[in-house]
């Protein structure tokens, strides 16, 4: 059996773009819908373990509202809000969204591609913000995450 | 390199910030002070945890002591954005399995009409 890599790419470009692709075993159509059906985006879009999504709406089509809000029992909750700019199916979605933190970060544009590739789908995902500062502090907010489940792992080494 | 130490310093949202600051490049404690809105003597005690923790170095320009991420603070953030990544592998595991259990659902429908 051949195995399709999937492992996914993340890099920053220029100051304020960050770049994620990964390609998945599925076509196009439902990698698309699996980003835009709020019933299926609440399946995965879960970050660590713990975490669930209580609140998914996403109403995809242009100017449709998006809020994404999430829950742990331990850590506490927050949530996204953003809008919908262009939806080309099943190749292309263009939205902005914000965190609350709970103060809103700024304004996240994010344009998500879907390309045929092979018998499956490149996903890439080109975020783009504000300022260098707004990136950093972005990149941050998702490494603070990571940090915690680090303490984890190094409670159990040590 | 102290572990310990570099935890520690790491555990302080401010210091973190601070890190993420220098990664855009060297920064005097006057520069540093102002996004943070804390006053100078408060940044320069951060500054002296992330020194300790031999996270950032200084160096002397004339009057001007600016900071920078040492190498030990580029790997750390180097290690954040891998966590990052992990955060979005552990989403994309997941729809993996989500997309698998979808396309099973439209084989099996298209096995009942052709059934029916």
């Amino acid at each position: 059996m051949t195995m399709t890599m999937t492992k996914l790419t993340l890099k920053t470009e220029g100051d304020t773009h960050i770049i994620v692709t990964r390609h998945f075993n599925a076509s196009p159509e439902a990698v698309y819908r699996a980003h835009t059906d709020p019933k299926v985006v609440q399946q995965w879009l879960l970050g660590p373990e713990g975490w669930t999504m209580p609140v998914c709406i996403s109403d995809a089509r242009p100017g449709g509202q998006v809020r994404y809000e999430w829950k742990h029992p331990k850590q506490g909750a927050f949530h996204v809000t953003g809008e919908y700019l262009e939806l080309v199916p099943y190749s292309k979605i263009i939205h902005v969204e914000r965190m609350f933190l709970p103060d809103p970060t700024p304004d996240n544009h994010v344009e998500t591609r879907f390309e045929r590739d092979g018998t499956g789908t490149l996903m890439t995902m080109r975020m783009t913000l504000p300022d260098a500062q707004t990136r950093a502090a972005m990149l941050k907010t998702g490494m603070e995450r990571g940090m915690e489940m680090s303490y984890v792992r190094l409670e159990n080494i040590l | 390199m102290n572990l310990d130490a570099s935890f520690a310093a790491l555990a302080d949202p401010t210091r973190r910030a601070i890190l993420a600051r220098l990664a855009l490049g060297e920064a005097t404690v006057n520069e540093l002070a102002k996004p943070f809105d804390m006053t100078q003597p408060a940044i320069s005690q951060h500054l002296r945890v992330l020194e300790e923790a031999g996270l950032i170095a200084q160096r002397v320009d004339g009057t001007r002591r600016p900071r920078r991420l040492a190498k030990a603070g580029i790997d750390a953030m180097d290690q954040w954005l891998s966590m990052l990544r992990k955060a979005l592998e552990k989403n994309y595991d997941r729809l993996d399995g989500v997309l698998a259990a979808m396309q099973s659902e439209t084989i099996d429908s298209d096995k009942e009409r052709k059934t029916r």
